[in-house]
């Protein structure tokens, strides 16, 4: 049967176009890849090569021709044993199907303008429960962290961890102290100073099921690595259509130190809390940091676990269990109260845990919630909080347009706006780089009179 | 290509090694099982990617789309050599190498198409397709990405004591990405077992080699690492075999990494909104008339009668149903379902 040669889209947005040139004339034989005409786009002139192998046996759109739809019949070739005869009349026309299939093809993209609704997180479980009589053993963040490594070391050999420093100089801030010595170089890799190449080196890695721990000295840093992070990390899973992703845990300290001024003091809690196909946890207290690191070690997806370091030598009480594992995605209630809700994560709960004290002595009962996980965000138990106080303050370190408070604001007016009594505020560090003098430093960051005053204006406590 | 392997072939390889260049082996005298098998595995691939091209000016395949033609030889002959277990990972231009790993050209053709039956289930296209089953690693659009974590397969093969090689492929272009050499550093320091195949087809996207590359030969480009380092004639499937033999027993002997960069060239443009101004027909069409890698395997087979015309001929024919196949396959495979919009972000 005669073959349809059909006018080409030659870009991904082309939907018409001139026909320049033909190169061939009825009668000519033609193979794959001959060039048979030349067509001009909005972008440029493009040569068309031949698919088939026959003989040109109609030129159905004279060359000269301008504004010729994608899809339209331009030519029909005959192939071995045909003759111009056996072009169908119907052929001579440009062939209706494109025309429908474009049809369809808007249509399809009238549906979806319904995309289906976004499925609702699955129901995430407690805080296990702590046995009576379990000891409580007053721990730093930093051996809190290392003892998870350390637990889930020994339980699998698949996890390893790699970064800078993190062998033999036992840790740029002595999280990994100690790891070499019990689990040998071969799971624990010092890397050179190249954060793009190891981050990608470890996504590689867990691609093959492997369970990499990166650290990052710290996350500033990893903005050289945040292609390896985002592209390949976050989004294997969904482009390989569940065949495979990458399990592995991006760990290391984040935000604010003291006086490393712009380049190193950033929080990156929004940034990555931006992304689908990421987990985003980021711990206060010892406890949570050494159950939800075990948890994102054992979690099948990418985690990226944001530490401080000004908390890795603060102490808090964690269970002497053998197995402590807390829930990615689930928040904690710090302290429950009736008046305003004050939300917060990380470092950011030390402004806060000290506002909402100093409110108490103030007649001002807050609810303190620890977000603990940003990504997936634990939005029921910040609703049902706001529902019952009616007011909203957030806390956090990281700069404030598109930050993680205005996320969770957003959220809140949406889904409980008839319960607000006030706007919601959210505290941030403030919109500057970090300066280095320490005044200005302590000016960019967020204070706990700050927290204090907003909570203030939204329970109208003058 | 005689001109361009310039290496003396009577220095010994250690010498050379230590400027990060040896000579090319000799190319691999084929059987005629092997020569039938390179003539039949590249021809899919060139017919494969011009269905694609057809498929993709009547707007069934959108976005980018990369094609393979006139590069054959070079994942044809690199795959002849792998075993159970090696991994193969490469950019955007992935379609040949993912036919060349075994992957079915129906599910890679229903992908394109953006279909519920292509590899990744229509989410994602052209240059993100993976299969566990067939140890094929995607198919990525980040220029040099794929090398860091074509590393990190390596990494794992060692991780594990398996003796398995990782394969990763990259342009011209991509061989001047930071990342390349943070991942060669790395490989050497380690002594992993990665292969670095350098697909050199002489343009980055639409800039020439000469206009892009400060050390021309690739071949050199591990050299302040001791990687050691092949110019192969990437047009003559036989020498790429023989070149890939070579740094597959180079690294399952842990030897470490080793670079192959294959001198090759494309027909078409960068992608298919490219009409490849920035070289004339002249310089493609001596490419095609003289270094054809499937003309020069089917001269070979019909010179030395290893089988006729008609042979061939009935391969050929087989070839175009199993494409013709398969783009009939990608164009009736349904859409995927609107509830997969949220499936596979996390497990």
């Amino acid at each position: 049967m005669p073959i349809d040669i059909l006018m080409p889209a030659l870009s991904p947005t082309m939907e018409e176009g001139n026909l320049a040139k033909w190169t061939v004339k009825e009668g000519d034989k033609v193979g794959p890849g001959d060039v048979i005409a030349e067509i001009e786009t909005d972008k440029a002139t493009m040569e068309v090569e031949a698919v088939d192998e026959g003989t040109i046996g109609k030129i159905v759109v004279e060359e000269g021709t301008e504004n010729v739809k994608v899809n339209a019949v331009i030519a029909v070739l005959l192939e071995e044993g045909e003759s111009a005869d056996d072009i169908g009349s119907e052929k001579s026309s440009p062939k209706e199907e494109p025309s429908e299939a474009k049809a369809e093809k808007s249509g399809d993209e009238s549906k979806s303008a319904s995309a289906p609704a976004e499925p609702i997180a699955v129901d995430v479980a407690s805080d296990p429960d702590i046995p009576e009589g379990t000891k409580m053993v007053s721990t730093t963040v930093r051996v809190a962290l290392r003892d998870a490594m350390a637990e889930e070391m020994r339980a699998n050999d698949d996890v390893f961890v790699m970064g800078e420093e993190v062998a033999e100089y036992q840790g740029a801030y002595k999280v990994t102290q100690g790891l070499l010595d019990e689990f040998g170089a071969r799971r624990v890799v010092d890397t050179p100073i190249t954060e793009h190449g190891f981050a990608g080196v470890g996504v590689g890695a867990a691609m093959t099921g492997l369970r990499p721990i990166v650290e990052f000295m710290t996350f500033n840093f990893a903005m050289q690595a945040i292609d390896q992070i985002i592209n390949s990390a976050a989004k294997t899973l969904y482009m390989s259509g569940g065949q495979m992703g990458a399990p592995m845990v991006f760990r290391g300290p984040n935000g604010a130190a003291a006086r490393v001024a712009a380049q190193h003091s950033q929080c990156y809690a929004a940034w990555y809390s931006h992304v689908p196909g990421l987990k985003v946890v980021m711990p206060y207290t010892a406890a949570d940091a050494k159950g939800l690191l075990k948890a994102a070690i054992r979690d099948p997806n990418p985690v990226i676990f944001l530490e401080n370091e000004v908390l890795y030598g603060q102490s808090f009480d964690v269970p002497d269990m053998d197995d402590f594992v807390l829930p990615i995605g689930k928040a904690r209630i710090h302290k429950s109260g009736s008046d305003c809700t004050v939300v917060s994560f990380g470092i950011g709960m030390s402004y806060a845990i000290k506002a909402v004290d100093a409110l108490a002595e103030q007649g001002i009962d807050c609810e303190l919630i620890d977000l603990r996980t940003i990504r997936p965000m634990d939005m029921p138990a910040i609703l049902e909080s706001v529902k019952k106080t009616g007011r909203l303050v957030t806390v956090e370190e990281g700069f404030p347009q598109s930050s993680v408070g205005d996320f969770i604001a957003n959220k809140v007016q949406r889904e409980a706006f008839d319960y607000l009594d006030a706007p919601v505020i959210s505290i941030c560090g403030k919109d500057v780089p970090m300066p280095y003098a320490a005044n200005l430093e302590k000016l960019a960051l967020p204070n706990v009179d700050e927290v204090i005053d907003a909570v203030k204006a939204v329970t109208y406590a003058g | 290509m005689a001109a361009r392997t310039r290496k003396s072939a009577s220095k010994k390889a250690d010498e050379h090694a230590l400027l990060g260049s040896i000579p090319a082996p000799a190319p691999a005298k084929f059987s005629k099982d092997e020569e039938l098998k390179a003539y039949r595995d590249m021809l899919l691939i060139r017919r494969f990617e011009e269905k694609a091209g057809q498929l993709y000016g009547m707007g069934q395949i959108g976005g980018f789309c990369h094609l393979y033609i006139g590069q054959e030889a070079v994942v044809t002959g690199i795959q002849m050599n792998m075993e159970d277990g090696d991994q193969m990972i490469t950019a955007y231009r992935d379609h040949g190498h993912m036919l060349a790993m075994g992957m079915e050209s129906r599910g890679v053709m229903a992908e394109l198409t953006g279909r519920i039956d292509g590899y990744s289930r229509g989410k994602g296209g052209s240059m993100h397709m993976f299969s566990r089953e067939k140890n094929f690693y995607g198919g990525h659009g980040i220029v040099g990405a794929q090398v860091s974590l074509g590393t990190g397969l390596a990494f794992a093969n060692k991780y594990r004591d398996n003796g398995n090689v990782s394969v990763s492929f990259c342009g011209d272009g991509a061989a001047n990405q930071g990342q390349v050499y943070e991942s060669f550093n790395m490989a050497a320091l380690w002594k992993l077992p990665a292969i670095y195949v350098i697909e050199n087809n002489r343009y980055a996207m639409g800039t020439s080699t000469k206009r892009h590359a400060a050390q021309l030969d690739f071949s050199m480009r591990g050299v302040s690492f001791g990687i050691p380092g092949i110019q192969v004639d990437g047009m003559d499937v036989r020498a790429v075999k023989s070149a890939s033999e070579y740094a597959l027993d180079h690294c399952k002997k842990g030897d470490g990494p080793i670079i192959l960069e294959m001198m090759t060239y494309r027909y078409r443009g960068h992608s298919m909104s490219d009409p490849a101004k920035y070289r004339t027909k002249d310089e493609v069409q001596k490419m095609r008339s003289e270094q054809d890698p499937i003309e020069q395997v089917k001269q070979r087979i019909l010179g030395e009668k290893m089988a006729s015309e008609d042979d061939l001929k009935v391969i050929d024919k087989e070839i175009r149903e199993i494409v013709v196949d398969a783009a009939d396959f990608a164009q009736n495979s349904p859409e995927p379902d609107a509830s997969e919009l949220y499936t596979d972000i996390l497990l």
